[in-house]
């Protein structure tokens, strides 16, 4: 019997490494082994068999294309490579505090395009004018300093690639029912950026810091002036006055002309539109860092002050909406992330978590930065349970959402980072389901 | 040499991301003095303490047409909440099993936190358009709502930090240095 393209498989010979057709990441690690399943992949294609369309010559190679532009945009056909909005009525009162949301499961890599970072506000995107625009340092310091754009332009800089989370991100997890929708209704407050900025330690200790300092308020010059307390040993670390996101300019919804980037640590900290530094004994409590932002455990005590992200993985690809078309060879893929250091390994399982296949992770793979993992599948088209699963170089694993429920309850509305389950039904349709 | 220094320590920074970005020479020293009236105009923030509380004071009787006024279209009239958050109410159901209302008598741990967000941030529409009487005057409004404080009882930089939120020592610093 002749073979059908989906019969004729590039990794048929593999041999599974867990159940359900998991295939052994080495197939993309060995180059060898990756190059023998490309040809045999495009055999498959070739044995296609090419539409009439495909045999005419196309328009756009018969007339010169369209002359430069200053800023390029992506192609008309990416229209739909856009951020989740949630519409409101034109009566709602507070149209600017809330959120968008990046479409995982339309990008590749890790970087996330400026134009698709997520956005969290309080009270809408300022439009600000950097030559008015000025940073505020103050308190507990041997002398208040006032900093403009230009000089802030002339202090070294560093560059680095860290995920921005948002505490909230993933926070269906912890509702009965899963949320319905793309990968991003419910994992969409997280993107990744090469941040490049002046280290903020220059700045406080060219103020000179009081030995009495201990924390740091964080204010930003939109209409909310959201603020944030900061301990100090972040602040003489890796914090940075973020003046570039990969390679121009901050956009506005991202803080232009400055934003706080604390790596790693929950995005609202991340003060937006940064203009006040006040260095302080204490923290000051603000609204964000009592009411909200705070983990409301099982027995009714909330733990305060959980800054950084933990161990975390999701696989985009497939997820639901992105279904699968039929039986045959898949690469699953997705982002793994931890706000305490680099990845130390992705695990994936088709079986609901009975038996588990090291995912290939791609570099780079940097500290408190989205890292790509992806894993060869062959799919025989039966229902299976798809999950990943991440561990962190501190040995932290994420954890299961009922290990996760089991210790922090169902009311906590942060911090979720329990393994996603995609159940992927022999029609093909994928969908959210708590396992 | 001095910009090739200069650069070596930043890609040291940039290897090493998490430690600390020392530098061969030490970076320029640009901010200018601030001035003291930049730092009074802007110095809005109100710790637990209520150090920087401003003059004035209110009772939650005068507080009732600011809220009215100013706050209960989003917030509604008894701070039950509408379009935004619910105010008021909610004690005792952070561990219920149905439903848990988290408002600032049910949650919040700290009084000051309350001035220094109405004063910052409220209304959503006309961010510091009350003066410091009226934010005093929603203040105690909104903590007479919660049963925190009298009709009459007035609330000022002395009274207000201390008033003992009922669910101030729930609250667990879960804040660790590395």
């Amino acid at each position: 019997m002749a073979k059908t393209p989906n019969e004729a498989q590039p990794f048929a010979d593999a041999e599974p490494v867990a159940a359900n057709g998991l295939l052994h990441r080495r197939l993309f690690l060995s180059g060898g082994a990756f190059f023998a399943g490309a040809s045999a992949l495009s055999g498959v294609l070739g044995a296609r068999p090419a539409s009439a369309q495909m045999a005419t010559v196309p328009d756009w190679r018969k007339e010169p294309g369209k002359s430069f532009t200053p800023y390029g945009v992506p192609s008309r056909f990416e229209e739909p490579v856009q951020r989740l909005v949630t519409v409101r009525a034109p009566s709602y009162p507070s149209p600017g505090a809330g959120s968008s949301r990046t479409p995982l499961h339309l990008l590749e890599g890790i970087i996330t395009p400026s134009g698709l970072h997520f956005e969290r506000s309080h009270s809408g995107v300022p439009d600000i004018d950097p030559d008015r625009h000025r940073l505020l340092i103050h308190g507990l310091v041997r002398q208040p300093l006032v900093f403009d754009l230009e000089s802030l332009m002339r202090y070294p800089r560093v560059s680095a690639i860290h995920f921005i989370e948002c505490a909230g991100n993933s926070g269906g997890g912890w509702a009965a029912q899963p949320p319905v929708g793309f990968v991003a209704t419910m994992h969409g407050l997280l993107s990744c950026s090469e941040w490049t900025g002046v280290p903020l330690h220059y700045l406080l200790e060219e103020a000179g810091i009081d030995p009495k300092a201990k924390w740091i308020l964080a204010e930003g010059i939109d209409a909310a002036a959201m603020s944030r307390s900061v301990p100090l040993d972040k602040c003489l670390g890796d914090a940075m006055v973020a003046l570039f996101q990969n390679g121009e300019r901050i956009r506005p919804e991202q803080g232009y002309p400055m934003r706080l980037l604390l790596p790693g640590w929950e995005g609202n900290m991340n003060v937006k539109w940064l203009h006040r530094i006040k260095v302080t004994e204490g923290p000051t409590h603000t609204k964000d860092e009592t009411s909200k932002y705070t983990e409301l455990m099982p027995d009714g005590k909330s733990m305060q002050f959980t800054f950084p992200m933990e161990v975390k993985s999701v696989i985009t690809r497939p997820s639901e909406g992105i279904n699968m078309q039929g039986p045959g060879f898949y690469e699953i893929s997705g982002f793994a992330w931890s706000g305490n250091g680099k990845i130390k390994r992705v695990d994936v399982s088709a079986d609901g978590g009975a038996s588990w296949a090291e995912a290939a992770l791609q570099e780079p793979i940097a500290s408190r930065a989205l890292t790509r993992f992806r894993l060869p599948w062959q799919w025989d088209g039966r229902e299976v349970i798809l999950q990943s699963r991440a561990t962190d170089e501190t040995g932290a694993v994420q954890p299961t959402r009922a290990e996760l429920i089991g210790s922090k309850g169902i009311k906590n509305a942060y911090h979720y980072n329990g393994i996603t389950t995609w159940e992927v039904r022999a029609s093909g349709l994928v969908k959210n389901v708590w396992a | 040499m001095f910009g090739r220094k200069v650069l070596l320590g930043g890609m040291t920074a940039t290897a090493l991301v998490a430690a600390s970005t020392a530098l061969a020479v030490d970076p320029p020293k640009l901010g200018q003095p601030a001035p003291e009236m930049l730092i009074r105009l802007f110095d809005i923030s109100i710790p637990p303490d209520g150090t920087g509380l401003p003059p004035g004071q209110a009772t939650a009787k005068q507080g009732e047409a600011v809220f009215i006024a100013r706050c209960a279209a989003c917030h509604g009239e008894k701070g039950e909440g509408a379009t935004n958050d619910r105010l008021a109410s909610g004690v005792g159901t952070l561990q219920d099993e149905i439903q848990t209302f988290k408002t600032v008598g049910s949650y919040w741990p700290y009084a000051t936190t309350l001035f220094d967000y109405v004063r910052r941030a409220m209304p959503y529409n006309a961010p510091l358009s009350l003066t410091d009487e009226e934010v005093y005057a929603a203040t105690a409004y909104v903590l007479f709502l919660n049963r925190i404080i009298g009709e009459t009882d007035v609330i000022n930089a002395q009274s207000l930090p201390a008033v003992k939120m009922p669910n101030r020592d729930a609250f667990i610093n879960a804040y660790a240095p590395r």
